[in-house]
């Protein structure tokens, strides 16, 4: 047995510590909090116990829960509504053009989200930018009230996370063999009908792909609702963070975050399941051919 | 060519991608019933004829009429024609079933009709056990059959096949040609059948256009085309020809010329057409069409006398190159006879060489650099 480690080596333990001490073990510290005692000076301690869960039913976080999946799903919808069209546009410009369109789509990825998220409460005050614009075009008379509303929550998710769903869009659109449209239409299908009998069947893995990674981390920016949607329009994230930074009461926090967690797996898990079933149903099928 | 019977025309029809011009003023008139096979190298405009009559493509000038109507402007969902696609285009997310069963749903067939037509032409292309099959759990000649199905369940006028089946390999692709040619009998639609391979169309084709460079260089029936090729390119694109310079020198007949082979070699000649003495002629010569004979056998016949340089036994022929003194070489090809079981040659044996008379072919000269 050789003691050199490799650069292979070296890179998987590497990456396998970090996931360790930056992803493994915080969850773990999470997991035990949930399951102690809150206590106003001590922020948690023994014994166990299991109260913090059995407050998870409380009907005023179910209200929460309720709210931060409307809020979540309508940002998935406008994305998906903005995406999908920005994705089948993109595919179809030549491989240089669709190159600089992703650049320029990236390019505000490099500014952390939350400044992005200030820079987007700047625009939407009552003098922000689209309203003086508004206002300039004579379009409307007075200041549309933007900041603090439902809209702006969901106009910020939509705004943050709209690459995550052009991304996988793309890659389903990228593998979309332009022949079929052509047989469709010699078929007599007109574009309405080529595009919900072929084009979204055909991309229907990129759309539920798109919606998941938007869908998931969207209950979780808290920031977004903080600064945009002032106290009302609440995600589970805000939830979590006023837990552990304002009621401090860590236990319940722990258990909420546990909660979002399992949710995003479940979700995660029958998205999954969903396609194996389809790749397993194919396969069992092929061994019957033979 | 009678117009009462074209189901398909093109007249003049000029097309152009990004200034450079496919076809120029290009016209063909496609008969009713006709297995019409559109033959050329890649890039001679031969997918593009397919794709206009198909409404894929418009022509910039020209028309195109289908069965009597002018297309020009129709897009393809609303033309009588039907598509196979070379890599068949099967919709990957639908059974079999649904794929044949596509255009007649566009075509809001009535439920229980489009059941009964389905399952008709799927038992005909002889698949009627695999309609809840996926596209991919099916071999690639299986594919090719619901391709097929997918377009003459909606009983086109005109079943319009892209280079299908060479995708194909070898043995199977013969397999499809047999059952393409038996099921075009059958159902009586005319097909326009693309191809890059000389040989399919020749076997399955009523008639072929030669194309080359945009330009249609020949329509004809196979025969026609092989045994009259107009040109030299059609001469050489379909099977092996050999090509002799020549020059009339007088005539003898109508169709009888005293000619003077490749400057030294004076013989009898036979055309389809007058020429005059002093007109340069191409003589070609089919490599079957050529006899060889051990010099000992030929005695003192006129003919030509060469060096065997090449000889290749493919199984059913013998085939040699023979090399004449002036260096033109001359390919024969020769069916085995087995009464003769020793007839065989050696390199560099010198054999005595000629055509069957009334065999040749005779165009006129076009400059070529050689």
């Amino acid at each position: 047995m050789k003691f050199t480690p490799t650069f292979r080596q070296l890179a998987i333990w590497l990456s396998l510590s970090w996931l360790a001490v930056f992803v493994l073990v915080p969850h773990l510290l999470v997991l035990v909090t949930s399951f102690l005692t809150a206590d106003p000076s001590n922020l948690a301690v023994w014994p166990l116990s299991l109260d913090a869960y059995a407050r998870l039913w409380d009907p005023v976080y179910a209200g929460v829960l309720i709210d931060s999946l409307y809020l979540s799903l309508m940002a998935t919808l406008c994305c998906l509504l903005v995406g999908y069209p920005f994705a089948f546009v993109l595919s179809r410009f030549s491989p240089g053009v669709r190159a600089v369109c992703l650049f320029l789509m990236i390019i505000p990825f490099w500014t952390n989200s939350l400044i992005r998220t200030y820079a987007l409460k700047m625009l939407m005050g009552n003098k922000g930018l689209f309203n003086d614009t508004l206002l300039a075009l004579g379009i409307i008379d007075a200041p549309i009230r933007m900041i603090y509303t439902e809209f702006a929550v969901i106009f910020g998710l939509t705004y943050i996370l709209l690459p995550f769903m052009v991304l996988p869009l793309m890659a389903s659109f990228d593998r979309l063999d332009r022949s079929l449209l052509e047989a469709a239409r010699d078929l007599g299908a007109n574009a309405w009908q080529r595009f919900w009998r072929i084009i979204v069947p055909l991309t229907m893995p990129g759309i539920i792909a798109g919606c998941l990674i938007v869908f998931l981390p969207a209950m979780g920016m808290f920031y977004v609702a903080d600064l945009l949607g002032g106290a009302r329009n609440l995600l589970l994230g805000n939830l979590i963070k006023n837990q552990f930074l304002v009621v401090r009461d860590w236990p319940f926090g722990s258990a909420a975050s546990v909660a979002l967690i399992v949710l995003m797996a479940v979700l995660l898990w029958a998205y999954f399941q969903a396609n194996r079933r389809v790749s397993r149903r194919g396969g069992l099928e092929d061994e019957n051919l033979t | 060519m009678s117009e009462a019977s074209a189901v398909v025309q093109l007249s003049s029809v000029t097309k152009r991608f990004e200034q450079q011009e496919v076809l120029r003023e290009f016209s063909l008139s496609i008969h009713d019933g006709e297995f019409f096979t559109i033959l050329g190298p890649s890039g001679c405009g031969k997918t593009t004829i397919l794709r206009l009559i198909a409404g894929f493509e418009h022509a910039d000038s020209g028309q195109v009429i289908i069965d009597g109507t002018d297309v020009s402007t129709l897009g393809a969902e609303k033309r009588s024609v039907n598509t196979v696609f070379q890599s068949y285009a099967l919709f990957p997310h639908l059974t079999v079933f649904e794929n044949v069963a596509f255009g007649l749903r566009m075509a809001r067939v009535a439920r229980t009709e489009i059941e009964s037509r389905v399952k008709e032409v799927l038992e005909m292309v002889q698949l009627g056990d695999f309609a809840q099959r996926r596209p991919e759990q099916l071999s690639g000649g299986q594919r090719q059959r619901v391709a097929i199905a997918r377009a003459v369940v909606n009983r086109p006028k005109v079943l319009l096949l892209d280079e299908s089946l060479s995708a194909l390999d070898y043995q199977l692709r013969l397999k499809m040609q047999s059952e393409l040619k038996h099921l075009q009998r059958q159902l009586g639609i005319t097909f326009v059948y693309v191809t890059h391979d000389q040989e399919e169309a020749l076997s399955m084709s009523d008639r072929i256009l030669v194309m080359h460079q945009g330009q249609p260089q020949q329509v004809g029936t196979p025969r026609q085309i092989y045994e009259s090729p107009r040109n030299l390119f059609v001469a050489s694109f379909i099977g092996e020809t050999n090509v002799l310079n020549a020059k009339i020198l007088r005539a003898l007949d109508d169709y009888r010329y005293e000619a003077e082979l490749e400057g030294r070699y004076q013989r009898i000649i036979h055309a389809d057409r007058r020429y005059q003495p002093g007109d340069d002629v191409h003589v070609l010569l089919r490599p079957e069409d050529l006899r060889i004979e051990y010099l000992r056998d030929a005695g003192d016949k006129p003919g030509f006398v060469g060096e065997v340089k090449d000889r290749n036994y493919t199984g059913r022929t013998l085939d040699s190159i023979i090399e004449l003194p002036d260096g033109l070489q001359l390919r024969s090809s020769e069916f085995f006879d087995e009464d003769d079981p020793d007839f065989d040659y050696s390199i560099n044996e010198r054999v005595w060489v000629d055509w069957v008379h009334g065999w040749e072919h005779v165009i006129p000269a076009e400059n070529l650099n050689r």
